[in-house]
């Protein structure tokens, strides 16, 4: 009996290809574009759980200095003291144009090393390990950067493992303080005890070492790039929420049409129960196949768009992908769950009408105005307490968090205040036309409005999502570019090999009669974490580009007379430092603060004082990095003679131009992924709309058959339905355009400032909208033509089973 | 005349075969007059109602509404033709569930650019249908939504009145008094009525009467 | 095991992954290292302090100590150094590596403790005038002729603090400290300071133990000690009541054959006699389970030449040295012909 039925249920699809089709699509796009996000998320989460988990294996309770000014001495006079510690020095070097953070252990005392090959055994890792000891620059590192360095380093061994996480290296220490010159100087001294510390032995600490109990690692791409990702998910999700209400419609179309034969079916004595079962696994196999496809078309989305993900965060966030996508088990699993989910939640409504509803009472296609506004009424009022709740988490809850259920709030309680707006926006409409189609088309749009609403709520926030996330981007790639602009103001950059050589490079140079900003700067370990402490030169350079915040009268004078000091944005929002205040430093260094500078893309504090101040208080200071005035026309000759004269490699010396065209590529591909995405999450709405279209086309015929009847055209009524997919399109997108701004503003101002600790000035991209609003139209307006032609195209004898009873 | 129905052939595809519904029908109706058709059920009364409203297309013969032939025309005209001189009134689902009462009324004279508030009030009057006119369609009886739609069909000042079983799905009683509205209105406004049903009680009210069978009048 | 334990374990002792040939792998090529030669003469104090031409060199202190109590307790005290590349260079380029090893034996309880030090940077190392071992804060001091010396050790539950005071001139085992090690010809420089008279304070969970007894310390430097088909040792320091010494070892051969065997008397009016290959005897009585491993912890000693046919037994059979590369060290007591105490080490048991 079951099978029977199921066979007879099943049947419909048969008749019904294009539904199927829809269906299965529907289902299929919605799971290939949340995969391919998940996808994207998940690798780059890996890599960052990977780099992350490496620091974190240093990261632990240690020794460090507050002056950046541990020895080697110092290390050995605590061993000697009976203290257990495991030294460690951090670096970052330059081979190949590539920065490599480099770090070096004991690897005889280091409490662990992942850094090996997981898979080898212990006498394969041993022997590793040991040849890392022996040779003379064994360096473990991620094949992607070794790929990019290890022509850099001929004389190197490298080991590549794909445990090191991008862009770094370990070696063991005595390895490393060769590469970094640095034979006396230490980062960090693991501590190995048991438990805390003796108090005594705390106290016998000389002064310039203390103990942290945990780490504060510098690097922290979870704020970093969750942000990043944020849009990425909310990408993905509505496209699944949209998807979702593909299934809606179309399964809810289903159930309608299949009314007559699951009368049959339970006149034939089918239980109810056994029904429902069947219905269960018709759309459980559809659902499955539609993931398998949806599967498919992700991954090869996931690695279309990845590259564009890996370069964006790289370039801008500091953070290193892997480059390919390795298919893992989490995003597949959830890929299937989402979609076996998703298709129960969308079928669900269908299926609680099914119960509801007698079986042997014929659905009512009538529009049931006064239940509908009571419906629209009741969304727009949660709607609005979610505003509400929304607000409030932003202003008692704060912070990052906050920001993230202030967004959440506010797409949904818009995207369910909508139905209502529209509702009396048609009925303004409505009552302000007098021409008698055009009254009926505002009243008819109405009557829409029901089975509309889920996909007009799924394109306004597609819409809302898409100016939201472009406004991100657009400032930011607007903001730092103005902002490098001012930053790299030098149109040529050289660095030396060492300091000797950048002595005489100087001197090299202003014999020549360049003017020449030489870069030099202290790096210190301060209690709220790293600071880099530039010097500047008196120069115009500095007082017309510098690009100030908030800066007290005649700045550059004072800092030049060596009065204070100039921070950056994060540095200042870290130690909530403003104008006038004095920042805390080593005794020496001038600390009151003169102004604020942005300082876009640094994870880490920065500040400058004067050339003098900087060698009074740090004589060892590099002297290697200089900054070049000079026209353009000169540079090439320029560079020729760097290199006959100092030997210097092409990679030591860079124009200006050539950075701005780096950074330029890194937003490109930025926007190469936005754009992609924009117009995925686009269509995806846009096939929403039409399978609502789709799936309303046989409750229309009652409206539009008494129409026909009194003398309107098919032709025109087509017409006319275009003309209010429309106008319906047309009014999201209206409605969608404050609450993009409204995410833009979050995104920039709240989310932005609190993950990254600079605030981004929001622009706006009026020109963008309207790119958007046509997009939309177009996408309304392609879901409308087959329904349209459809309608067309229909035969008289269709519309006049309207007025017959045998519907 | 109003409407003249000259060897009017229809046919339909059925199991592959042709099979003719209309066969070489032919009737005339006056300006003022009423005209009831009957016939069993499938006997194609509603068909030949549905080709003289320009509804949908015939095989032979000839049509002419106002002296205008329906076969010359094209959809548009047709539509057109509709617009502005025939009304219909159909069994159920006259009216349209969007608008409110006093919309869908005026909504058919508004199209053919004949509206007439005064004329829309003696309408409603006579119908009684003053206090339902903010209602929508879904908020009325069948009794209420039929008199609506026999409203809006005169509202526009036809010159010919197409009804199709237009009190067949009321009881009785009210049946009746809709239909002696209709009557009354209609010979007041000079329309032409023509008029399916297949009650022989409700066409004995009428001026003419023809009975179909298989296609053929009788 | 962890990594830097394993990784330890080779690079101290092995050039080659063969480690599974040799005890630790001691059997191997020289690699440019220093090769002991017979005709060498050892040079004081100049040789008490590091080689690190060689690959390999311990300074090795155990004492038999006794409590006020009459309880019996057992120290071992040893600085290794192991070279990755012979010769020494500044700070951490330095191929030098130094392993500490401290044991504290009761005849209930066996304490070990480990420490790792790179060399070149001054966390551990030795040195002369004075006469200076250390390896973290653990040391040994004295006078340059290691007459008298301090040391102090700490493990995680256990530390000492000992007095050596010696009193009997050192000892070169073999041919005038040219030890001989296999039939091939492997040999090390090896001589010791049999007799020290040791007082100082054991520190124990239970709290501090008073202590004095008799220490010997060996010192021993070599490149290739073991020959490729030795896979480990016996060694047995025996201090008789009669005043009399005995140091014996056997190399034990890879296959079960081929033992080594060679000693050196010592009389208790300080004549020290080479022993004729083959004249010392030690057979297992007795053995034990330690952890997962079967280890001889009651032996047969004889030496027919002097008469001596005693039994050797463990004071505690679980004297197990849970470090890098872990054996078994612990302090004896002999019965049989003669009587008195000693220390045994057994490496190289699988």
């Amino acid at each position: 009996m079951t099978r029977a039925a199921l066979v007879a249920l099943l049947s419909h699809w048969r008749q019904h290809h294009f539904q199927l089709g829809v269906l299965i699509l529907g289902l299929a796009l919605a799971t290939a574009l949340w995969m391919a996000v998940q996808a994207i998320n998940t690798q780059a989460r890996s890599s960052y759980a990977k780099a992350e988990g490496y620091v974190q294996q240093f990261d632990m309770p240690g020794l460090v200095s507050t002056s950046n000014s541990l020895r080697v001495s110092d290390y050995v006079a605590l061993k000697r003291a009976g203290w257990a510690l495991s030294p460690m020095l951090e670096g970052r070097m330059r081979r190949a144009g590539q920065s490599i953070d480099i770090i070096g252990v004991d690897l005889l005392t280091t409490p662990r090393i992942s850094g090996a090959v997981p898979s080898a055994t212990e006498a394969e890792t041993g022997e590793l390990l040991l040849s890392m000891l022996r040779s003379p620059e064994g360096l473990l590192m991620h094949p992607d950067t070794a790929a990019a360095v290890s022509e850099a380093f001929a004389d190197a061994r490298i080991h590549l493992t794909t445990e090191v996480p991008n862009g770094r290296a370990i070696g063991d220490i005595s390895t490393v303080s060769r590469l970094l010159d640095e034979p006396e100087k230490l980062t960090r001294l693991i501590y190995l005890g048991q438990g805390q510390p003796s108090l005594t032995a705390l106290r016998a600490l000389p002064d310039h070492i203390q103990f942290e109990a945990t780490g504060t690692s510098p690097i922290d791409p979870g704020s970093l790039t969750e942000s990043f990702h944020l849009n990425l998910t909310a990408f993905g999700f509505l496209s699944f929420v949209v998807g979702l209400f593909i299934v809606q419609g179309t399964v809810g179309l289903a159930m309608e049409q299949r009314r007559g034969l699951f009368r049959t079916l339970r006149c034939l004595g089918l239980p109810f129960r056994n029904l429902i079962l069947i219905l269960v696994i018709e759309i459980s196999i559809i659902a499955l196949t539609s993931a398998c496809i949806g599967l498919i078309i992700g991954y090869f989305l996931a690695t279309a768009l990845l590259p564009g993900v890996a370069v964006t965060l790289s370039g801008l966030y500091g953070v290193q992908v892997e480059n390919s996508l390795t298919v893992r088990p989490e995003w597949i699993l959830s890929g299937l769950a989402m979609t076996l989910l998703g298709a129960a939640i969308a079928s669900g409504y269908a299926f609680y009408s099914l119960w509801r509803l007698p079986i042997l009472q014929a659905p009512s296609t009538q529009a049931r105005g006064q239940q509908i506004l009571r419906n629209f009424n009741g969304w727009a009022l949660t709607g609005a307490g979610l505003l509400g709740l929304g607000c409030l988490s932003l202003l008692l809850w704060g912070g990052l968090n906050g920001g993230f259920v202030f967004l959440g709030c506010i797409m949904l309680g818009t995207a369910l205040l909508l139905p209502f707006c529209l509702w009396h926006i048609l009925r303004i409409g409505q009552r302000l036309t007098p021409h008698p189609l055009g009254h009926w088309l505002w009243a008819d749009a109405r009557a829409q409005l029901p089975g509309l609403s889920l996909a007009l709520m799924a394109l306004m926030l597609a819409l809302a999502t898409n100016i939201g996330v472009g406004t991100m981007v657009s400032s930011f790639r607007l903001t730092f570019s103005e902002w490098l602009d001012q930053r790299l103001s030098s149109e040529l950059y050289v660095t030396a090999r060492d300091d000797t050589q950048g002595a005489a490079l100087l001197h090299w140079l202003e014999v020549r009669d360049l003017r020449v900003l030489p870069i030099r700067s202290q790096v210190l370990q301060q209690p709220t974490g790293q600071i880099t402490i530039y010097g500047v030169r008196d120069d115009p350079t500095y007082r017309d580009n510098w690009p100030m915040l908030e800066a007290q009268p005649k700045v550059w004078d004072q800092l030049a007379d060596g009065q204070g000091i100039l921070v950056s944005e994060q540095l200042a929002r870290r130690a909530d430092l403003s104008l006038g205040d004095r920042i805390e430093l080593p005794q020496g260094w001038p600390n009151r603060v003169l102004g604020i500078y942005s300082d876009y893309g640094n994870p880490h504090g920065q500040a400058i004082v004067s050339m003098p101040q900087l060698l009074r208080n740090a004589p060892e200071a590099p002297n290697q990095r200089f900054g070049l005035r000079m026209d353009l026309d000169e540079i090439p000759n320029l560079i020729k003679d760097l290199q006959e004269v100092f030997d210097l490699e092409r990679e030591n010396i860079t124009e200006q131009g050539k950075i701005k065209a780096a950074s330029k590529r890194i937003f490109d591909q930025t926007f190469g992924v936005t754009d992609s995405l924009k117009l995925l999450t686009l269509g995806v709405a846009s096939f929403a709309i039409f399978t609502s279209l789709a799936t309303l086309w046989s409750q229309r015929l009652p409206q539009l058959g008494p129409v026909w009847a009194m003398g309107v055209s098919r032709r025109t009524l087509a017409m006319i339905d275009i003309l209010r997919s429309l106008l319906m399109a047309a009014l999201t997108a209206l409605l969608a355009l404050p609450l993009g701004l409204v995410l833009s503003w979050a995104l920039l101002v709240v989310i932005n400032t609190e993950a990254f600790g600079w605030r981004l000035p929001v622009y706006l991209f009026p020109l963008d909208w309207l790119w958007l609003t046509s997009l939309s139209l177009l996408a309304a307006l392609l879901a409308a033509l087959l329904p349209a032609w459809r309608l067309f195209r229909l035969q008289p004898s269709e519309l006049l089973k309207v007025f017959s009873s045998e519907r | 005349m109003v409407l003249t129905v000259s060897n009017v052939t229809k046919t339909i595809p059925q199991s592959g075969l042709e099979k003719p519904i209309l066969d070489q029908v032919s009737l005339q109706l006056d300006a003022g007059k009423s005209l009831a058709l009957t016939g069993e059920s499938g006997s194609g009364k509603s068909t030949l109602l549905h080709l003289i409203g320009a509804l949908d297309g015939f095989d032979g013969g000839e049509i002419q509404i106002d002296g205008c032939p329906l076969s010359a025309l094209d959809d548009g005209s047709r539509s057109a033709l509709r617009r502005s001189k025939v009304s219909i009134v159909f069994q159920q689902f006259n009216i349209i569930p969007s608008l409110d009462v006093a919309a869908n009324i005026s909504l058919h004279a508004k199209l053919a650019k004949r509206h007439d508030p005064q004329w829309d009030t003696e309408l409603v009057r006579r119908l009684g249908l003053s206090p339902l006119m903010s209602r929508y369609p879904e908020q009325l009886s069948g009794g209420q939504q039929q008199r609506v739609a026999i409203a809006r069909a005169l509202a526009m000042r036809p010159k010919l009145l197409l009804a199709d079983e237009p009190t067949g799905s009321l009881d009785e009683e009210t049946g009746d008094a809709v239909l002696a509205l209709m009557l009354e209105l209609v010979a007041e406004s000079q329309t032409a009525l023509f008029l399916v049903t297949h009650s022989p009680g409700i066409a004995a009210v009428l001026d003419q009467q023809l009975h179909l069978s298989n296609g053929r009048l009788t | 095991m962890n990594v830097s334990r394993f990784l330890f374990c080779l690079c101290l002792l092995t050039p080659t992954p063969g480690f599974a040939q040799g005890f630790a792998g001691l059997g191997t090529e020289a690699e440019g290292f220093a090769i002991p030669s017979p005709s060498h003469r050892l040079q004081f104090p100049r040789d008490h302090g590091a080689h690190p031409d060689f690959r390999i060199e311990w300074w090795y202190l155990t004492a038999n100590l006794e409590g006020e109590n009459g309880e019996e307790y057992g120290i071992q005290w040893t600085l290794f150094r192991s070279a990755l590349a012979p010769g020494e260079a500044k700070g951490w380029q330095s191929p030098q590596i130094w392993m500490g090893h401290a044991g504290l034996t009761s005849a209930t309880e066996h304490f070990s403790a480990e420490r790792l030090a790179r060399g070149g940077i001054g966390q551990a190392g030795v040195s002369l005038a004075p006469f200076e071992a250390w390896i973290d804060d653990w040391q040994m001091t004295g006078t340059d002729d290691l007459s008298q010396l301090d040391l102090t050790a700490n493990g995680g539950s256990f530390s000492y603090a000992l007095k050596a005071e010696a009193e009997g001139p050192l000892v070169l085992q073999g041919a005038q400290g040219y030890s001989v090690k296999s039939p091939e010809g492997q040999a090390s420089y090896y001589y010791s300071q049999p007799e020290y008279r040791m007082e100082g304070v054991l520190t124990l969970p239970s709290g501090p133990v008073a202590v004095r007894g008799d220490g010997w310390l060996d010192r021993e430097w070599s490149s290739q000690p073991l020959s490729e088909n030795q896979s480990g040792w016996d060694w047995f320091s025996l201090r008789f009541d009669s005043g009399d010494k005995l140091m014996g070892f056997v190399l034990r051969g890879a296959n079960g054959a081929n033992d080594f065997r060679s000693g050196t008397w010592i009389s208790a009016d300080g004549e020290v006699t080479p022993l004729q290959p083959g004249a010392f005897q030690a057979v297992p009585l007795a053995q034990v389970m330690v952890g997962d491993k079967t280890i001889p912890v009651r032996w047969e000693v004889h030496l027919p030449d002097r008469e001596v046919f005693v039994t050797v037994e463990a004071l505690n059979p679980q004297s197990w040295m849970d470090v890098s590369f872990a054996y078994w060290e612990g302090p004896v007591t002999i019965s049989g012909s003669h009587s008195g105490k000693g220390y045994l080490e057994m490496t190289g048991y699988e």
